[in-house]
């Protein structure tokens, strides 16, 4: 007889298949080990909040995570020089990946400490004790008081970390979605746990979750069409397709823009900044601080590595969209902060004209650019850490003195630490021997080599506009009369101490010898990233 | 059928959901909102899915879904904190945080 009708050769071939062995794909467990430590950590935490006693999880909980991101950043260091792509093509390890790693871990280290910090508040810590308590009613002044603490915040914050740790390492952009949700949930919660001035906390937590979900609707829209693009989401893939012109290009360039708005949003550029002044200003200061540099590391990685590997030979396309962008974040960032009152919210424009400055380097398209925003990130991080830990001492009866009035003569009654922050602003500011200077110079100068002056004029323009307000608050501190009832700064906070401490003396350090770290991003950018 | 027309579809209730989540006053409409394009993004994946003749779209379309189902969990704890304090989920009742 002739051939089976097709309807059975299909149906044998599905019988082969379920019956036939399925490969598993090789997992390399060494290879991903910061990210299996980070979740392993953010697992324990939560059977030990499940299970011990509320002693014991205040014991236990920060040493844990301090120690485990203390390890994953071992692993890091001992993966260096790896480059491949792991786990069938879904996580990729190369030099800039393991470099954000280590940024991000060591952040997350900090960040650690100022948050276990108990001795600034009478009753200790800045991490509410009871988050679904209602404020305002009976238990609120009792929760308030009370020496417990939702010791849920190491395990969110952990599982954030190991979301931040596979942002920058994914190599689809299925991972990628994943991973943007795993960092983005808990810090969600974190936003809505601050001791003190609940309602602002909340009401941070609703709106950094509402446009954080509106974006990552945008960002899986993205996804789709790229999808349909290239029949795959991997970012191999994706460049390959669009090396060749034969596919529809309307959905690459929907794709592209969709995505990008998605990435956009979660570094703080505008016009997708909205969020950022209300979630850090409402946000506890230590949670704030880990968003500002360990957040901004993840989502700065995941863009540069969307747009070097994916999209890396349509440069020509977006460079004209990211400068526009660039430019608009710079002054954004940088007019607005000019009129900001409270100290927390100016931080945090400053946040939105540095997020400017960092995409310079991604305008400059070249290998230049990206050793000088991986350093810039690493500079950045540390100096923040250390200005918002710095902002937490700083108190009066009812939380932090965060009303830049407040500050006024700060420096006449606590002259070292208003010496410290007046650094860590001129840090942000850019002056020489401090790494904002030389990570500004590493990212302009690669902007100008990459044909982007003009880019630069205005961001040298922003940067003057910028210095204006730190300096304005260094006028504040030293040069006026300290007000009556004034804050006053908490002593002895070590583990805040230890925080601020590594933090100003790396900045100091990256500005005065940075040749070491730009080497190594020298090299990181060289080597680039795997495809 | 054309599979052209679904992803009109899904770009139509794409924009109804953006939309939506810039005019709507309730917090729990904005976030069914943000809901709504996460389903339109799905029905894109399904549709191309089905156009490139892979797999992909669909898996992919299942992640979605779980972190979906994630992100109520965390929106709605969210929202209900905010009610129980307000006696109101509008969000231009949530007005503390500006400028």
């Amino acid at each position: 007889m002739s051939a089976p009708p097709t309807a059975v050769l299909a149906q044998d071939a599905l019988a082969q298949s379920i019956q036939g062995t399925i490969d598993v794909p090789p997992i390399q467990y060494a290879a991903l080990s910061p990210i299996i430590i980070v979740f392993g950590v953010a697992l324990a935490a939560v059977l030990i909040d499940a299970f011990a006693s509320a002693r014991t999880r205040r014991l236990l909980q920060p040493p844990l995570a301090a120690v485990g991101f203390a390890v994953a950043f071992v692993a890091v260091v001992l993966l260096h020089g790896r480059r491949q792509i792991l786990a069938a093509g879904a996580v990729a390890i190369d030099s800039p990946t393991l470099f954000l790693e280590g940024a991000i871990l060591l952040f997350a280290f900090l960040a650690v400490l100022l948050v276990a910090e108990r001795r600034l508040d009478s009753s200790g810590g800045a991490i509410v004790a009871s988050a679904a308590v209602t404020p305002g009613s009976p238990g609120a002044t009792a929760a308030r008081t009370s020496a417990a603490v939702q010791t849920e915040v190491y395990a969110l914050m952990a599982f954030s970390v190991a979301g931040m740790l596979l942002f920058v390492s994914a190599n689809t952009l299925l991972v990628m979605f994943v991973a943007l949700e795993i960092l983005s949930l808990p810090l969600y919660l974190l936003a809505g746990l601050a001791r003190r001035r609940r309602l602002l906390s909340q009401e941070a937590a609703m709106k950094y979750f509402l446009l954080g979900a509106f974006s990552s609707a945008f960002f899986i829209y993205g996804l789709a069409f790229l999808y349909g693009y290239a029949g795959s989401v991997d970012l191999g893939r994706i460049a390959d397709a669009a090396g060749t012109a034969t596919a529809n290009d309307t959905y690459l360039y929907l794709g592209m823009a969709l995505l990008g708005i998605g990435l956009f949003f979660k570094i703080g550029a505008v016009p997708f900044h909205s969020w950022t002044p209300d979630v850090y200003q409402g946000s506890p200061t230590p949670i704030t601080a880990f968003m500002a540099a360990g957040t901004k590391v993840a989502a700065f990685g995941a863009l540069l590595r969307v747009f070097y590997v994916a999209f890396g030979g349509l440069r020509w396309d977006w460079r004209p969209t990211v400068w526009t962008i660039a430019i608009m974040t710079m002054v954004v960032g940088a007019v607005l902060a000019l009129t900001q009152r409270d100290i927390k919210r100016m931080l945090a424009y400053s946040a939105i004209a540095h997020a400017g400055f960092l995409l310079t380097g991604l305008a400059a398209a070249n290998s230049d650019g990206l050793r000088g925003s991986l350093f810039y990130l690493v500079a950045y991080g540390f100096t923040t850490i250390a200005a918002f830990g710095l902002i937490t001492m700083v108190r009066t009866a009812d939380g932090e003195a965060s009303d830049l009035s407040q500050w006024q003569g700060l420096g006449r009654r606590s002259p070292v630490l208003a010496g410290i922050f007046a650094f860590l602003l001129l840090a942000l500011a850019g002056i020489p021997l401090t790494s904002g200077f030389t990570g500004k110079f590493a990212v302009f100068q690669a902007a100008v080599a990459g044909n982007a002056t003009p880019l630069v004029v205005v961001a040298l323009v922003t940067s003057a506009i910028a210095a204006f307000f730190y300096v304005r608050v260094i006028v504040l501190m030293f040069f006026q009369e300290p007000v009556m009832d004034g804050p006053i700064v908490v002593t002895r906070p070590t583990l805040t101490y230890a925080a601020v401490g590594i933090g100003a003396i790396m900045t100091l350090l990256l500005g005065v010898a940075p040749q070491p770290l730009l080497d190594l991003a020298g090299t990181a950018a060289t080597s680039g990233f795997v495809r | 059928m054309n599979p052209a027309n679904y992803l009109i579809l899904s770009a139509l209730l794409f924009t109804i959901g953006a939309v939506g989540v810039l005019l709507r006053r309730n917090a729990i409409v904005v976030f069914m909102c943000v809901e709504l394009m996460l389903n339109a993004a799905n029905l894109t994946l399904v549709t191309f899915s089905r156009i490139n003749g892979t797999l992909d779209g669909q898996i992919i379309a299942f992640f979605v879904m779980v972190v979906a189902a994630a992100e109520v969990v965390i929106g709605l704890a969210v929202i209900l904190t905010i009610f129980r304090t307000r006696r109101s989920a509008s969000v231009d009742d949530v007005n503390l945080l500006k400028y």
